[in-house]
């Protein structure tokens, strides 16, 4: 991506998060998790390609600061479970990386950056299922942005942010984008 | 990507890594506890077989199975093929049942191309007459890509390879050229990607125009060895031989075989490939075969997880422009 086309804050939207706040909404989330989990016991984050990763790993790195624990992290990829694959051109891979353990007897944490209509968690509940049986399964998201299309709802939730379905949310990420923040803005159709 | 896959040579170098990455990916699942994917479920595939093989249809088979798609076994052998119906109209009739691909492998060559004119699916060239197989040279240059590019397999590996082509890497075909569309794809993939291709045969096993192809050619196997980073050895196709083309198959061995004295003029790193099956003793010895520079068991393997790429890519989205990323 070069430089005249990275998103910025004013020309491509409003900025409803910036670097500082993510962090923090980060930090409470994983206080959150070890709150919930117990301590963080047998908890594994799996973050959902493309910018659920680098959340999964930030959230991983906050648990290990506070409580210094290793908490395994990895990715899952959902594409081949998506229920939109025919309405799209095909699409490109991404990775799926399980700590060695695998999710058996786990907690996972799905930890994806947009909750929209719930259908990516769908395929991620069943990209999971055949990876293993795990205790349970809890979801984290930085933006909840509403209008679901599935009986899904998040654990924890960095900002609920009403929209209209016109708005696009986007959250860039400095290990994706170059820099951190979440924007809001006011076209196309893609969360 | 194109709607087929008809010859290498329809893959641009974005195609022809698009699908190696994926098929990255999808080697992973071969760890897995369930080894199945949704994707392509209610998908038909038809593997329409005039020819005999084991590997590929097997494997192609296998590809569709674990993406969820039906599969539909079709060989000339007991079908009305046996009674003389023609490939057009056996290629109406699975359009008539709804087949999204047909697999085919045919005898006669261009037979994959005129299939695709008359079927609405995505055909996929398993092999037709001396012409071309391309899922053949995409898993050859996907084992080639795993061995000298990556670790072997590692999850080191997979990231270091991903969107790397071959550039720079040396490959010697060796033997029969002239009858082998297995050489043909690979030439033209392999330097697509960006590898330096050597045809080691001799002069009467080499088609006439070699010199259009995008490679070097060299009647003398042994100087190209030790320049050699992959060395991939043909199966000589007697059943395809009209005429005499060496005088016996024991000088043929002696001077195009690859034995264990001519494997240790290879560089140290340096890979031995062979598309099966093989003729033990004829191009390549038993000994140099079951070595651990062999990758000849690794490309079935591989052939599955790339199969699998390519069913995904070309069936899973709606019409077939360009890849979204």
């Amino acid at each position: 991506m070069c430089a005249a086309s990275r998103p910025v804050a004013g020309r491509d939207g409003l900025a409803v998060l910036d670097d500082e706040e993510i962090r923090r909404a980060l930090s409470r989330i994983a206080h959150e998790i070890l709150e919930r989990t117990h301590g963080g016991d047998e908890v594994i984050l799996l973050g959902i390609p493309t910018r659920g990763v680098p959340l999964a790993h930030r959230l991983a790195a906050l648990i290990g600061e506070f409580e210094g624990r290793e908490v395994p992290c990895g990715s899952l990829d959902i594409t081949m479970h998506r229920d939109d694959l025919r309405l799209h051109p095909a699409r490109a891979l991404g990775r799926t990386d399980l700590p060695a353990d695998g999710v058996d007897g786990k907690t996972v944490v799905l930890v994806d950056d947009v909750l929209y209509s719930g259908r990516t968690v769908r395929a991620a509940l069943d990209a999971l299922n055949d990876l293993g049986r795990p205790r349970a399964v809890q979801l984290a998201v930085l933006v909840d942005r509403g209008h679901r299309e599935l009986p899904i709802r998040a654990d924890y939730v960095g900002k609920n942010l009403p929209t209209s379905q016109r708005e696009v949310v986007r959250v860039l990420l400095t290990e994706v984008d170059s820099h951190d923040a979440v924007l809001i803005g006011d076209s196309g159709g893609q969360s | 990507m194109k709607r087929h896959l008809i010859s290498a040579a329809d893959l641009t170098r974005a195609d022809a890594v698009l699908i190696l990455d994926t098929a990255e990916e999808l080697a992973m699942l071969a760890d897995r506890p369930i080894k199945k994917l949704p994707t392509l479920r209610g998908r038909t595939v038809v593997n329409l077989f005039y020819e005999d093989s084991t590997r590929t249809r097997i494997s192609f088979e296998a590809a569709a199975k674990r993406l969820s798609a039906d599969v539909i076994n079709f060989s000339a052998k007991g079908s009305s093929v046996a009674k003389g119906e023609s490939l057009k109209d056996t290629a109406l009739t699975l359009e008539a049942m709804g087949a999204d691909a047909v697999v085919i492998r045919h005898p006669a060559s261009g037979a994959a191309h005129r299939l695709a004119e008359w079927v609405q699916g995505s055909v996929l060239n398993a092999g037709d007459g001396t012409h071309e197989h391309p899922t053949q040279a995409l898993l050859d240059a996907f084992t080639i890509r795993r061995r000298l590019k990556g670790d072997g397999g590692g999850a080191a590996g997979r990231a270091g390879t991903r969107g790397a082509g071959l550039d720079g890497i040396r490959v010697t075909i060796v033997g029969d050229v002239l009858h082998s569309r297995v050489a043909r794809s690979n030439v033209l993939l392999l330097s697509t990607l960006g590898a330096e291709v050597t045809l080691a045969a001799p002069p009467t096993l080499l088609p006439l125009a070699v010199g259009t192809w995008p490679c070097a050619v060299s009647y003398d196997l042994d100087t190209e060895l030790p320049k050699s980073d992959v060395v991939m050895m043909l199966r000589v196709q007697q059943e395809r031989m009209t005429a005499a083309y060496f005088p016996s198959v024991r000088e043929y061995s002696r001077r195009y075989g690859l034995d264990a004295a001519r494997m240790a003029r290879l560089p140290e790193h340096a890979i031995v490939m062979h598309p099966g099956p093989m003729n033990r003793g004829v191009e390549i010895a038993a000994e140099v075969a079951d070595s651990a520079r062999s990758t000849i068991v690794e490309q079935v393997a591989n052939g599955v997880t790339t199969r699998m790429a390519v069913l995904y890519l070309l069936l899973s989205g709606t019409e077939f422009p360009e890849v979204a990323q």
